[in-house]
């Protein structure tokens, strides 16, 4: 719509929001935005009745909402998001006449009207109190009108500019007229209006009671004798002597607060602000205002006057200039990175990464890697290296800067970029980004895997793949056996002999389970070695225990241990005589009495006790509760800790007599 | 217990609208709700059981909100593989930078078990910048710390990420007076022996029989004496375990004992007293006393478990067997002993355990041995543990005695590539490259084994060594010692040698040092890899005796068991 029908005229305004624009369209609507960074358009209600542009309007901003103020004639409307209201401003002159022109103060609290009989209403901007009224004897429309106050001041007063007139209307009867030698433009600004003219700048505002004070002729108030006195001693801080215990931090910012207005001030410079423009800007804005206007050296020579932290002030002010340094295209990458780090050295807060991506951006690849050299932290040089395509260069940056998730980044991207072949030289070449990825593999591409071991032949760990696959993904029988096979070849490339020797076992007990299986219609599948055996013997199926005893080489003393458990658990007693006859047991005969003790069979235990071997045979004795005999035995091998044991179990009421024995059989031993 | 139910139990969570909590693993969620949240960590597989829901959701024509909270960050990994399995649009992250979780005064854990496999085995670094930050967090909450130390490669790495995280913050730190006055990086491989010993002082025993997870433990219908397991938490609020924690397990049942006439004495008071006083002791002791009684009757039913499991024969023979290991002495003896623990199937933790301690205190097996002893655990355990094995070869754990000096020349050549500085940050991958333990050697310099004439005193005990039965000075504790007293590695130059190097020691010169300061003798002792109960023990010993006072900040609380656990492949 606004395409449509031209723009007829536009304002720019300020509020909280930031910088909005209202624009008055040739249909007559108005739109507007409040924040021209945060670009929502907002179209006002369609003025019933308006076929001509209104004589004048304003946006003024009443409880935070924007609505536009216009004239048409002698009427005066606000129209807002939803409704069009026509108003009438309090105590206004019923002879008043047509509006021509209109101002809202600096922060929208007053507004002024001018109409065509020179009639000025001031009051507030919610159109509900009259400030004061003034006459003018001019008629003609006037070019511009504002506000011009101070803030917390009560004196208040419009300027109206005409071609070559300036008045000042208030609270008196007079105004205050000016002559413009120029066709001259107001600004109006936080405390006093701007007069802009080509040749020359001019700041009309109301002169604060301090300063009245001092410069009146005759006056006798305190500034005015400092003053003289400042003439006579020139020392400015001569008053501060009088005051008792004055905090001189507030005199010093002054000072220098003062000094800085003064710098900018300069003709060269140009920038005459006032004390409470300045303070409303912030130092920040103005050092921002200075490096747009490439002021470096001002701005630098202010923030070291302000003591401003580095990485707020000086660094701040040097990346800028390094960015712009970066757009210089008649010198060469190495002369504008050598001048560049000549300047900037380690500053801290300064980051090298963004002037390096904004010399990428203006297309100066080259020296953006010369500039990421600079920069300390690797982690900051990868994204920008891999946006400009070296990611190889990323890669080592990233494993330099010891973040695993900044190397995994890189590989991927490099998995991305590169055909396969190229992936895994690089890959060879860095071991952590290769250690890596084969994490990565290990879940998502386990085919990779495999691949990326047979690149550098590491059998090992390809033996070890198969076979773990024959335990986790195959499940056929067929499949199984095959992986382990592989396992096995594998693992003889690798000369892990041991390897290949106890897979190659895994795969002969596999087919025998699976044909122990098929016998005996009982699950065998993935049982140790040892369990398989166990369960042959508890199942009574000697013979085949027997067989894979040998087959496997089984040693004997595991077979006795494991044997004699199944045939307890089994309490296949006769089977146990037999098998502790068949040979001398490699385990001896202690394990024999212990297991029947446990699977409590004190009768088939007591047959064993005697052929426990002498040292332990005490021990057997009073496992299978014959005391008297652990006793006898003890004497027998005048062993004086095995009768303190025998005798630790004898219980007074059942035992005494063999206690008696022992304790005589001590105190026998003593005499010797 | 898990992390969470520290920070937000179920009630909590319910209270704010959780319908239901499940675990995230492999199986399909059944669920009416239309938001599913999940609390993960960054791993592959998490990711992978997420997105095997929400395209199950898919396939069903169910459309619901899934949000996926990364603890303690996001890995661009998962990401990654949200997108390869088409999800990525489905599911919003965030991230939790959940990295403390204070178990007790003094114990701080990451709760990152997996840290160890990680690193160690895997070599993947990804957790170090969490150990960075982590650091950097008490940092920023307790000031600067004067002096670091350190020894590991890990260590030396997460301690540079930290320097790095420092100084890009250095800005918003406000200058504070320091209230940790020292740290203390550890690597876990700098000493496994301490790790692999069996615990005997109580706490560790109650670790290692029940497993005590975040603090808390299960004791089960056997020891509360009724039909049901109780959760208890395991931290100084428990008056009865304060007193009997750090002791060595011989006093525990005797100082129980005395408790529990104190409290009959305190009940016994009631007798003869007037209404007004039986008022007052009804509502102001009674309640303390019978709360109590309740832990000391659980801690006896523990205790009692305990020895039902521990105090057998065959735990004295182990015990032994291990004493003899750490002192190499009949070494033969030990050998047929784990033997003939593999081949009646003792246990297969406890069986690996022996093997390891073996090879590390003789710095790798006999080639016969080494290849018999692992015969006959696959003939026990089951084959797949040829896997396990090449996992502890890697990481050192199980090896093979070198024949002569070939090794060692390898070893020299690799020690040289990771001390230049570019390639010190090569991956540990390396690491693998069978160091030799050399404890036999250390054990003589640092005087591991105490000397003692007589009986060891564990009641009134004069060194570290009570942790272990007197039996040796845990490693690590010992290191720290040195380090501590010395301010520094001089004089150690032969112990780092033999500990493969990667020492440091650093001076934040922000920080003035001012010997008077409280923050002087806090120490912050940093374990990469998990640390185990009788370390913790121990240092709160030293620190009694030397005025310090020790914080634990740990990657997750170890054990022997969890140890292994971690290097060892499973079938499933």
């Amino acid at each position: 719509e606004v395409l449509q029908n031209h723009v007829l005229e536009a304002k720019v305004f300020h509020t909280e929001y930031g910088t909005g624009v209202a624009i008055l369209t040739g249909a007559h609507r108005f739109t507007l935005t409040t924040n021209i960074d945060d670009l929502k358009l907002r179209r006002l209600p369609e003025v019933p009745g308006l076929q001509k542009r209104p004589s004048c309007w304003a946006v003024l901003c009443q409880d935070r909402v924007l609505v536009i103020l216009l004239a048409v004639g002698q009427e005066l409307y606000l129209l807002d998001n939803t409704s069009f209201t026509l108003v009438t401003p309090p105590e206004l002159s019923p002879h008043a006449g047509a509006y021509l022109q209109m101002a809202v103060s600096f922060n929208y609290r007053y507004l002024a009207l001018f109409t065509d009989t020179g009639y000025i209403w001031m009051g507030m901007s919610s159109l509900k109190e009259k400030l004061c009224e003034f006459n003018c004897d001019f008629r003609a429309p006037p070019k511009q009108m504002a506000w011009c106050k101070r803030p917390r001041s009560k004196q208040r007063a419009v300027v109206v500019a005409w071609d070559r007139r300036l008045l000042v209307a208030g609270d008196a009867k007079e105004g205050i007229q000016f002559v413009l030698d120029e066709d001259s433009c107001l600004v109006p600004e936080l405390d006093g209006v701007r007069i802009l003219s080509r040749s020359t700048h001019e700041f009309l505002h109301e002169i604060p009671e301090a300063s009245k004070e001092i410069f009146r002729i005759a006056s006798m108030a305190p500034g005015a004798l400092l003053l003289e006195a400042q003439k006579e001693y020139e020392a400015a801080s001569f008053g501060k002597c009088f005051i008792d215990k004055f905090p001189p931090e507030s005199f010093v910012r002054t000072c220098r607060d003062l000094r800085v207005l003064n710098a900018i001030r300069d003709y060269q410079i140009g920038v005459p602000l006032t004390f409470s423009q300045y303070k409303q800007l912030t130092i920040e804005v103005l050092l921002d205002r200075l490096v747009l206007r490439r002021l470096y050296p001002l701005a630098i020579k202010i923030c070291e006057y302000l003591r401003l932290s580095e990485i707020q002030g000086v660094s701040r002010i040097l990346a800028h200039w390094a960015c712009y340094k970066v757009q210089q295209k008649d010198k060469s990458d190495e002369e504008v990175a050598h001048a560049i780090n000549q300047k900037l050295g380690d500053t801290p807060g300064i980051s090298y990464s963004e002037i390096a991506a904004r010399a990428y951006d203006c297309g100066r690849t080259e020296l953006a890697i010369k500039l990421l050299e600079y920069e300390p932290r690797s982690g900051e040089q990868v994204p920008l290296l891999l946006k400009m395509k070296r990611s190889k260069l990323a890669l080592s940056k990233a494993i330099e800067s010891g973040d695993t998730d900044l190397v995994y980044t890189v590989v991927l991207h490099l998995k991305n970029e590169l055909n396969r072949s190229t992936f895994f030289m690089t890959l060879q070449n860095q071991p952590v980004a290769l250690s890596l990825y084969r994490q990565f593999c290990k879940h998502q591409e386990p085919e990779t895997l495999k691949d990326l071991y047979n690149q550098d032949d590491n059998h090992q760990e390809l033996g070890n793949l198969h076979v773990r696959s024959s335990y986790t993904s195959e499940k056929s029988m067929e499949g199984r056996v095959a992986e382990l096979q592989d396992g096995v070849d594998e693992y003889y490339k690798a000369k892990n002999e041991f390897a290949a020797k106890a897979t190659d076992d895994q795969i002969k007990l596999l087919r025998m389970q699976r044909r122990l299986q098929d016998d005996f219609d009982k699950p065998y599948l993935d049982y140790s070695l040892h369990d398989t055996v166990y369960n042959l013997i508890l199942d009574g199926n000697h013979k085949r225990a027997e067989q894979l005893y040998r087959d496997f080489k089984i040693p004997d003393k595991r077979f006795w241990w494991l044997k004699i458990s199944a045939l307890a658990e089994r309490e296949d007693w006769e089977e146990m005589e037999k098998f502790s006859k068949s040979k001398k047991s490699p385990i001896g005969y202690l394990p024999f009495v212990e297991i029947c003790v446990k699977h409590h069979n004190r009768y088939e235990a007591k047959k064993f006790a005697p052929r426990v071997a002498p040292e332990q045979r005490v021990k057997a004795y009073i496992l299978v509760g014959e005391l008297d005999q652990a006793a006898d035995t003890a004497i027998e091998h005048k062993s004086e800790s095995e009768l303190n044991l025998v005798l630790a179990k004898c219980t007074s009421s059942t035992d005494a007599a063999v206690a008696e024995k022992i304790n005589r059989a001590k105190t026998q031993s003593l005499k010797k | 217990m898990s992390p969470l139910d520290r920070i937000a139990n179920v009630s909590i969570l319910k209270q704010h609208d959780v319908d239901k909590l499940y675990k995230v693993e492999n199986k399909p969620v059944f669920s009416t709700s239309d938001q599913l949240c999940f609390l993960v960590r960054p791993r592959i597989r998490n990711v992978k059981y997420v997105a095997d829901i929400v395209n199950a959701d898919k396939a069903a024509g169910r459309t619901r909100k899934y949000k996926i909270i990364f603890s303690p960050q996001k890995f661009y990994t998962c990401e990654m593989v949200l997108e390869e399995e088409g999800i990525y649009g489905d599911v919003t992250c965030d991230e939790w930078s959940f990295y403390l979780l204070p178990l007790d005064d003094d114990i701080i854990s990451m709760e990152l078990p997996e840290f160890f496999r990680d690193y160690f085995l895997e070599g993947d670094q990804r957790w170090i910048s969490a150990v960075a930050r982590a650091l950097q967090l008490l940092n920023s909450l307790f000031g600067p710390f004067t002096r670091t130390y350190g020894i590991g490669r890990c260590a030396k790495m997460a301690h540079e990420v930290w320097r790095e995280l420092a100084e890009e913050n250095e800005g918003d730190a406000q200058a504070r007076k320091p209230e940790i006055g020292h740290v203390f990086l550890m690597d876990r491989d700098v000493d496994y022996v301490t790790a692999l010993c069996s615990q005997v002082v109580y706490e560790g025993l109650v670790d290692d029989t029940f497993r005590i997870k975040c603090g808390s433990v299960d004791f089960g219908p056997d020891i509360t004496s009724s039909d049901r397991s109780i959760k208890v938490l395991l931290n100084t609020q428990d008056k009865v375990f304060n007193e009997i924690r750090n002791e060595h397990f011989s006093n525990v049942f005797s100082f129980l004992s005395q408790k529990a006439r104190k409290l009959q004495s305190q009940y016994d008071r009631r007798r003869g007293m007037d209404i007004k006083q039986m008022k007052n002791f009804v509502s102001q002791e009674l309640k303390g006393l019978k709360h109590e009684h309740r832990l000391l009757s659980l801690h006896i039913g523990a205790c009692e478990s305990i020895m039902k499991k521990k105090t057998k024969q065959d735990f004295q023979e182990l015990l032994k067997t291990e004493h003899s290991l750490l002192e190499g002495f009949d070494i033969r003896e030990s050998t047929s002993f784990i033997e003939e623990h593999i081949d009646r199937q003792v246990s297969p933790i406890e069986s690996l355990r022996l093997m390891c301690l073996l090879s590390i205190t003789e710095n790798g097996l006999i080639p016969k041995d080494y290849r018999s002893l692992k015969t006959q655990y696959l003939q026990s355990y089951g084959p797949e543990h040829l896997l396990t094995f090449h996992n502890l070869r890697r990481m050192g754990l199980l090896t093979e005695q070198a024949p002569g000096d070939t090794l060692t020349a390898m070893e020299s050549k690799v020690s040289k590539l990771v001390t230049d500085r570019a390639a010190g940050k090569l991956t540990d991958a390396f690491s693998s490259l069978a160091r030799k333990s050399n404890f036999r050697g250390i054990s003589k310099k640092l005087g591991l084994i105490p000397h003692v004439d007589g009986e060891y005193n564990l009641k009134v005990p004069q060194d570290m060594a009570y942790v272990f039965s007197g039996a040796y000075v845990p490693l690590s504790c010992k290191i720290m010692e040195q380090v501590l007293e010395r301010r520094g590695w001089l004089g150690l130059e032969d112990v780092v040698r033999l500990l493969n190097g990667n020492e440091f020691a650093v001076t934040d010169a922000g920080v003035e040092e001012n010997p008077t300061w409280e923050s002087q003798r806090v120490i912050l002792a940093v374990f990469l890899g998990g640390c185990t109960f009788s370390e913790i023990c121990a240092l709160r010993f030293l620190g009694k005796e030397r005025g310090y006072r020790f914080i634990f900040l740990t990657t997750a609380i170890t054990s022997s068991g969890r140890l292994l656990e971690a290097t060892m492949e499973t079938v499933t």
